[in-house]
């Protein structure tokens, strides 16, 4: 197998570099985190960062409903005027989004336009490991906030992913984030602690693999049942998992559904966790067809999850110092395809919420006509953004996390 | 390694976990032969035989209509429900019964490697008829496997393929196809997909028959240029040019690699042979596999379909409640078969071993132990106490256990369900 290849295999099977599985990824309970309350200074910031994965359909997100363009080039799929939720003359939201929508008239929400990076690749897997990485030219094994981790002193409570496998972007090359698992916790009958707890040693000579399993049994000594309450909440939503409607193809994201993660970060802020950065995500966003309802129904989810985060986030001193950014690995292509979807496409927006984040624009919105083969051409690098996000929400110099880039978004803070 | 060891290496790798019997068989026959024997079965497999497939009835969509009432369609909901699940206990069952193991777990390889999932497609008659094709082509050459898949028509819904027309290409097939099931990323261009795309245009499927057909009228059959070669392609042509690439064999043989050896050791070169039965002879005779014992994270459903091998328990012959519990173990370990998280397949290694998953395998392995045949239970009593976690070591097929495990197993001598229990989830048992 090819360097590439291989290292491919390593982020998208969600199997993280080998320095991220010898620092004991996903070690770490809630109650670990819990443990820490206190520990850190009350005056800094909290990122929360959300993916959506599938690449989401920014020009049917943020619309730009004023432009003639927008509707000649995706007659069926584009909103109507007096659907839209009205931004200004010429953009508007996505009928869904009408939390961000209210949030946006009090000047809550920013929105950094035409997102991208150059030379865009469209496949799922690789422009989804080059956000991760923030390595355009050549995804490496490290993730950007991982880096941000090993300079931060390597704890891996400061990063922390509420996802069954670690997301690539918090693996370090000398630390990772932890990944605390939504776990279910009914006891398990029949084996005694005891047994359990033999299991917990470490072996000489054993492979990595065989180590991790057993450090398995450590960490679910310690998992608390906290945990419990968010799970049999999240349940009601994954009863039935197949309606009627057909769903994209799946290329990742968690399942858990996307609140009842923001619903676990909310309670770690409350009680003044130390970790730093949070990693939540949410799936389904390949619309290849039928997009226009599909769409619909999970930026409805989004929405939701957003602004009642951001509703309990605003009740408390803490609360009040987290940042969301929410973003996905590329936007879709201007023209619809045939069957009411959009293919993979390009630059696209990232939503920014939260503590000292100005509301309103920021970056220029691309042309829907002087396009890139049919896309939209970049105008911000992701890169500014990220650079920002380390320097005013995590206090941190972006140089040695980002390759010295020294783009920035002017007026975001 | 021992001679023994070796061939219980092969083997579970190769299959779905094999028995005591078998390794003993195995190493009396030779490692050679063993190999030989995997390759080409040469006789008919009896336990497949007894476990036919299911005879579906129509997809109860089919007697839908733009005037059937919200119950109906409930009701069709359900029905359909029912059916999948109906034919992923089928599988399970079949995993368990079948004495051509090879062939049982490369029906399971190459569902992952094409990885579509019920959960767009919804039609169990439909997936069932993708299972048959992979199971017809499996072992042979690639070509027809591709070309076949092409027109598949779970892999053409799960992929859009029905909505790509000669007006309006959709790249979702075209795409997956070239970066994830044949190629591998960065051996095609954007251009690639986009023509590949227009060369799979008019490929439909009837929803009613559950069949692929092609609707010239839909097809573009203008000139195209895929990866420097240019012509009228049309599906089986473009399923022809991706199949000859020398990237396509080594990339699946990669893939082939990854799953049967795992990551810590890098596949050799020149794994690739004419057929997918050649290269797992090259995968399975390489001096760097026997390098991979004790690495291998077990994905749920080989854990689980091993488990039930070894210990004499067949998913059929339960009763109901059980066999829910089963599959409802295999959705907390995140593996059902049918129902891949991404087209991009199933994770592996570390990914599998978490907390929750541990949770996951701590019931069932309560559940296995509490069901285990008696007759296989009494194997294990027959040793005396102090031999017990070597008896059970033979049991599950495990070379041996570290100073750890074998602390934990110790005390549960007398408690001989415990004991298998215990087994099932001890990190020699999980990572072979």
């Amino acid at each position: 197998m090819d360097t590439l290849t291989r290292r491919r295999f390593l982020l998208t099977s969600g199997v993280v570099g080998a320095g991220a599985l010898a620092a004991g990824a996903g070690a770490y309970s809630l109650r670990d985190l819990l443990d820490t309350a206190g520990d850190r200074d009350p005056q800094s910031h909290t990122l929360v960062l959300v993916t959506l994965y599938g690449g989401n359909d920014g020009l049917n997100t943020v619309i730009p409903y004023g432009d003639p363009a927008y509707r000649a080039a995706r007659p069926e799929l584009a909103y109507p005027d007096n659907e839209v939720r009205r931004l200004d003359d010429d953009f508007g939201l996505n009928p869904a989004l009408e939390g961000l929508h209210q949030r946006w008239s009090q000047g809550g929400l920013a929105i950094v336009r035409g997102v991208g990076y150059p030379k865009p690749d469209r496949s799922h897997f690789r422009s989804m490991d080059i956000w991760h990485t923030a390595q355009p030219d050549r995804p490496g094994t490290t993730g950007w906030l991982g880096r941000w981790l090993d300079g931060a002193g390597g704890d891996p409570r400061l990063a922390v992913s509420f996802e069954p496998a670690l997301p690539p972007l918090l693996a370090g090359a000398r630390s990772a984030g932890a990944a605390v698992p939504v776990a279910d916790r009914k006891a398990a009958k029949g084996l005694s602690a005891e047994t359990l707890k033999a299991f917990e040693a470490a072996e000489p000579g054993e492979s990595a693999a065989r180590a991790r399993a057993a450090a398995c049994f450590a960490d679910l000594r310690s998992v608390d049942d906290m945990i419990r309450q968010v799970r049999d909440s999240a349940e009601q939503d994954t009863a039935d998992p197949d309606g009627e409607q057909a769903p994209a193809t799946a290329t990742g994201g968690a399942r858990t559904p996307l609140d009842a993660q923001l619903d676990l970060v909310a309670q770690c802020v409350e009680a003044g966790v130390s970790t730093r950065v949070f990693s939540v995500s949410l799936g389904g966003f390949d619309t290849h067809a039928d997009e226009k309802q599909l769409q619909a129904v999970l930026l409805g989810q989004l929405d939701r999850a957003l602004t009642g985060f951001a509703d309990r986030m605003g009740r408390t001193d803490a609360g009040r110092k987290v940042v969301v950014a929410v973003y996905s690995e590329f936007g879709r292509r201007v023209r619809a395809n045939a069957s009411d979807g959009t293919d993979h496409g390009t630059a696209s927006d990232v939503l920014l919420l939260g503590a000292g984040v100005h509301g309103g624009w920021h970056g220029e919105a691309p042309s829907l006509t002087d396009l890139d083969d049919g896309d939209l051409k970049y105008t911000t690098d992701f890169r500014d953004v990220y650079a920002t996000l380390l320097e005013r929400v995590l206090d941190t110099d972006p140089g040695p996390v980002l390759a010295d880039w020294r783009g920035r978004v002017d007026k975001l803070f | 390694m021992s001679d023994r060891e070796a061939v219980a290496h092969l083997l579970r790798r190769a299959t779905f976990g094999p028995t005591a019997d078998e390794v003993d068989a195995a190493e009396r026959a030779g490692a050679a032969a063993t190999l030989d024997r995997l390759l080409a079965p040469g006789r008919a497999d009896r336990g497949a035989a007894a476990t036919p497939p299911p005879a579906l009835p129509a997809d109860p969509y089919a007697a839908l209509t733009k005037e059937s009432t919200r119950e109906q369609r409930q009701k069709a909901n359900a029905e359909r429900r029912k059916q999948l699940q109906q034919v992923t206990e089928w599988w399970l069952d079949r995993m368990v019964a079948a004495e051509d193991g090879l062939t049982e777990k490369l029906v399971f390889f190459w569902h992952g490697h094409w990885a579509t999932s019920a959960q767009k497609v919804k039609s169990a008659r439909v997936m069932q008829g993708q299972l048959e094709t992979l199971r017809r082509h499996g072992r042979g050459p690639f070509g027809p496997l591709v070309a076949a898949m092409v027109r598949d028509p779970a892999l053409i819904i799960w992929l859009d393929g029905q909505k790509n027309t000669r007006k309006a290409p959709n790249e979702n097939l075209a795409r997956e196809l070239m970066e994830l099931f044949t190629l591998g990323i960065g051996a095609y261009t954007e251009a690639d997909v986009k023509a590949g795309a227009r060369a799979l245009t008019g490929w439909t499927v009837d929803r009613g028959t559950g069949t692929a057909r092609f609707e010239a009228r839909r097809h573009d059959p203008g000139e195209k240029t895929i990866l420097g070669h240019s012509g009228r392609f049309d599906a089986e042509a473009y399923a022809g040019l991706l199949a000859a690439e020398p990237a396509t064999a080594t990339f699946v043989a990669g893939r082939l690699w990854f799953r049967y050896a795992g990551t810590d050791v890098p596949a050799p070169d020149g794994l690739a042979g004419t057929d997918t039965t050649t290269t797992l002879r090259a995968i399975f005779s390489a001096p760097a596999f026997a390098q991979t014992r004790g690495t291998l994270v077990k994905q749920p459903v080989e854990w689980m379909v091993g488990a039930l091998r070894q210990l004499g328990i067949r998913p059929s012959a339960l009763p109901e409640q059980q066999r829910k519990q089963l599959l409802g173990g295999l959705n907390a370990l995140d593996q059902v078969p049918l129902r891949p998280p991404s087209v991009g397949g199933w994770p592996a290694g570390a990914a599998w071993l978490t907390t929750s998953s541990l949770q996951a395998r701590l019931r069932l392995a309560g559940m296995l132990a509490a069901a285990t045949a008696p007759a296989v239970l009494a194997r294990l009593t027959a040793a005396p106490a102090a031999g017990r976690p070597d008896a059970l070591a033979r049991l599950l097929v495990v070379d041996g256990w570290g100073a750890r495990t074998r602390a934990a197993l110790t005390p549960l001598a007398g408690e001989p369900r415990k004991l298998l229990a215990a087994g099932l989830i001890s990190p020699e048992y999980t990572v072979s």
